[in-house]
């Protein structure tokens, strides 16, 4: 009986797998170079105030990981499975929008439409591949993983057709603000994109049942459906939710550059995307979830890739020692290391044992 | 005294976090004996097997094995098979996606090498000689949920245990897979095999067992030889208390007709995919009525169509004299239909949910997705039937699935509660639960009945139906083929409805 009730403590400890490793990344590099947490404000070279440090980069980078770990969250609990397209749909909509901004022209300083117009008309399209990755997997009972492979494939290649293969660039600064600075505020624009996504999550979560009703397709689908939930809707839902987080991803990672280039754009994000889900100590198979350890999963993966960076890995190399940390981390978050290291904490400490009982 | 025992247990202790699960269990199985484990759901029945099988390991007390009587320490499930200790689990524990043969065979090949064509031969072999209906090449989950039990069984037998554990075979089995079951355990009997036999029947332990060994709350009541205890007894042994209840419910008379002359729900020449014959049925207000008929008749699928749960092909359901349109459970469910299903694992719990979420469940989708219950309104629904129904779980925020069987139906029938329906569909509401939970559950029916509410009642226990239906549709092969009420409900007659005529001696 109570091997479940032990899970259900660890759930609710669910939170503390990512903040572990978080603080091994911290206390590291404080052992390392404790000028790692050092934050300055300087001046840029339009002369507005900002922010530097490597923790206000790991925020700011960590942004667009962030808000991908929500849509995949759900995805994850509510179909069991994963998608691979993220980061070919990112370059969709990243191109979408530069194809709505600059119309026919491949450089321009004069945008054709406004900017809020380019991401309506982004986040649409990529709530329609989600659609379409959701309708894969809920009607037609396509595992996910294959089902999203066709996106994962063909994306790319969407992504430079709609501009024709050329790669446009905006010169207009405005458009740089939300993967940058905007003039006067001195903490990068991502960090509060994030954070409203942060917020209209944890608002649907509680105000709506998004969360029992994805927990529950994702437990036990004919139970649901015998409930009166329509399973098949609610994973579409789950992916087109992930398709405007996609957008919304893709708008920072555009604006960032200011251009695009379909074959690396958000290249791989998808899998750390994966694994900030299950960093974050949900189960990949689905069910239950935990939001906010997916989203802190997502910084832990930053962060790392900025401390790797900071330690004058190259570029190259980092995927390399990233894989290793992950195997570290995900071995250590693994249920039956964790059972063991509990009975050696037992053995150590009978008493301790007892009280569990008790 | 030790009369050749193949198995002592003694003095076992187990804990869970908050439960103590067994508390110095003593327990003896002999050569050649059927041994019968009762008790009430969460008297320790599962985590006694559990320890035994090597599941759950113990926290003290030893276990010896073999007429030799050697202590061993069971580690794993593997252990136990190696040991001679095999179990068939109440819930179906082989693989639905592989073939009969490949269930039969794994984890038991050695080796790299598989000899397929062994594996078919010895699996067609077996299960001609159990008279198990399958093929070896067959995949499991197209087999009957009866049939997977057999074959799970099979399975076990195959393996020349010396200890049989048969954690509630029987729960699925309609009456003549019972037999033959029975017929099993009897020849492996004589061939020396202990079995331990847990079941909630009484009927079946005091057909085929040789002694009984009662727990509650985790603590041993006794080891009885069968005939020294006569059924009232054990009940009362089980429930620790003097317990007139089963007699009680007899006498209670079954659901005066209340008529109000038009029906609340009818169907006319209903069916769906399911493959049932077009049915037509009607429930009155306030009535308990039931299907009865061998499993595969086709009596879930009746009210399986009636709820929308299986997608209709012909026919209309109406609600007061008006069609109403029922295409899927949601439509059902805002009709006033409550539909507890038959398969409580599979289309009842949601097992890694809370105790709480799943009560709520069913309401909360009716409310709609724009309104959650406020955290205090789900706990309070929750905490409410937690009392109503006692329903025994450590807390409300407890997963649903670490509760025992019987508890975890009450929660799903709390589910449905909550919903107050008009019409309560129950589809072997008391499968696989204790004597005190299934008593409470039709008395309850009654209750509500009496209240108001029309309830269709299903269940594989003929005793149950008469004791609280009015009136019994009888099934055979998907057809409804008789109606039986008033001073035809008797078991003589049932049998000979489902027999078609050709009355068979009870």
């Amino acid at each position: 009986m109570s091997k479940a009730e032990k899970k259900q403590k660890a759930g609710s400890r669910q939170i503390l797998i990512p903040l572990i490793a978080l603080a091994i990344l911290a206390i590291f590099n404080l052992i390392v170079d404790p000028s790692f947490f050092s934050i300055s404000l300087g001046v840029n070279s339009q002369g507005d105030p900002v922010l530097s440090g490597n923790l206000v980069t790991v925020l700011d980078y960590g942004a667009e990981l962030a808000i991908l770990a929500i849509g995949m969250t759900l995805v994850t609990a509510a179909t069991g499975g994963q998608d691979i397209s993220v980061g070919a749909a990112m370059a969709i909509s990243g191109s979408i929008m530069l194809r709505v901004l600059c119309g026919e022209t491949t450089q321009t300083s004069v945008l054709h439409t406004p900017i809020i117009v380019a991401l309506l008309v982004s986040i649409v399209v990529a709530m329609l591949f989600g659609a379409f990755n959701g309708a894969l997997v809920a009607f037609f009972k396509i595992q996910p993983m294959v089902a999203t492979l066709i996106l994962f494939t063909a994306g790319r290649s969407i992504a430079a057709w709609i501009n024709n293969n050329e790669l446009p660039i905006i010169d207009d600064p405005k458009f740089g603000y939300a993967g940058g600075f905007i003039p006067g505020i001195p903490i990068p624009t991502p960090i509060f994109i994030a954070v409203i996504c942060m917020i209209v999550i944890a608002l649907l979560l509680r105000f709506t049942n998004l969360g029992l009703y994805t927990q529950s397709v994702g437990i036990n689908e004919e139970s649901s459906r015998l409930n009166g939930l329509n399973p098949e809707l609610i994973k579409l839902l789950t992916f087109v939710i992930l398709g405007v987080c996609v957008a919304i991803a893709g708008w920072i990672k555009v604006s960032r550059l200011s251009t695009i280039n379909y074959s690396t754009f958000a290249k791989d994000i998808e899998m750390d995307a994966i694994l900030a889900v299950a960093l974050g100590g949900n189960a990949l198979s689905g069910g239950k979830f935990n939001m906010a350890s997916s989203i802190l999963g997502a910084y832990v993966i930053q962060f790392l890739t900025t401390t790797l960076y900071r330690m004058d890995v190259s570029s190259a190399a980092i995927s390399a020692y990233k894989a290793v940390v992950v195997i570290l981390l995900v071995v250590m978050s693994a249920p039956t290391v964790q059972a063991w290291a509990k009975n050696m904490w037992k053995k150590l400490r009978p008493h301790a044992a007892v009280k569990e009982v008790g | 005294m030790k009369e050749n025992a193949v198995l002592v247990m003694k003095n076992i202790h187990k804990s869970f976090p908050g439960v103590k699960a067994l508390q110095g269990v003593d327990f003896k199985l002999r050569e050649g004996e059927i041994h019968a484990l009762m008790g009430e759901n969460g008297a320790g029945k599962s985590t006694l097997i559990k320890v035994l099988t090597g599941v759950y390991g113990k926290d003290e007390g030893q276990i010896f094995l073999g007429t030799d009587s050697q202590e061993v320490t069971i580690r794993s499930p593997q252990d136990a098979q190696n040991m001679g200790i095999s179990t068939v689990y109440q819930e179906i524990t082989l693989c639905p996606n592989l073939s009969v043969a490949e269930n039969m065979f794994i984890g038991r090949t050695k080796g790299i090498r598989q000899d397929w064509k062994m594996m078919a031969r010895e699996t067609t072999r077996i299960l001609k000689s159990l008279d198990i209906p399958a093929e070896a090449s067959q995949q499991l989950s197209t087999c009957s949920i009866a049939v997977q039990q057999m074959v799970a069984i099979a399975r076990a037998v195959d393996m020349d245990c010396k200890v049989l554990i048969l954690d509630e075979p029987t729960s699925s089995l309609d009456e003549q897979e019972v037999e033959k079951l029975f017929r099993l355990m009897r020849d492996l009997k004589k061939k020396g095999v202990g079995i331990i036999f847990v079941t909630h029947f009484l009927d079946q332990v005091y057909e085929v067992c040789d002694r009984i060994t009662v727990l509650r709350d985790g603590s041993l009541v006794g080891e009885y030889e069968i005939a020294d205890l006569p059924r009232v007894q054990l009940v009362s042994k089980m429930l620790g208390k003097e317990l007139d209840d089963l007699s009680d419910i007899k006498g209670e008379t079954k659901t005066k007709e209340k008529t109000s002359d038009v029906p609340v729900f009818e169907t006319e020449q209903l069916a769906s995919v399911a493959g049932i014959k077009p049915f037509d049925f009607y429930i009155k207000k306030g009535e308990v009525n039931g299907f009865t008929g061998l499993l595969g008749s086709g009596r879930s699928e009746c009210v399986r169509a009636i709820y929308g749960a299986d997608r209709v092909t012909q026919g209309k359901v109406k609600k007061n004299g008006k069609e109403i349109r029922i295409r899927k459970p949601l439509d059902a469910m805002k009709a006033g239909i409550a539909y507890l299903p038959e398969d409580r694992k599979n289309d009842g719990i949601i097992g890694d949910l809370s105790v709480r979420e799943n009560i709520i469940l069913a309401l909360q989708v009716r409310k709609g997705f724009f309104k959650p219950f406020t955290r205090a309104e789900a706990e309070k629904f929750a905490d409410d039937y937690i009392k109503l129904l006692d329903i025994k779980t450590a807390s409300a925020d407890t997963p649903i699935k670490s509760l025992s069987g019987g508890n975890q139906q009450k929660c799903i029938l709390a589910r449905w509660l909550l919903m107050n329906p008009e019409y309560l569909i129950l589809d072997e509401p008391t499968r696989g639960i204790d004597v005190g939970t299934k008593v409470d559950i039709q008395k309850l029916v009654l209750k509500l009945a009496s209240e108001g509410m029309s309830i269709t009642f299903i269940s594989s226990e003929t005793d149950e139906m008469l004791r609280t239906c009015s009136r019994l549709v009888v099934m055979r092969d998907g057809k409804v083929v008789g109606e039986l009420s008033g001073d035809d409900l008797t078991q003589s007659k049932i049998m000979s409805t489902i027999a078609g005529g050709e009355s068979k001696n009870e």
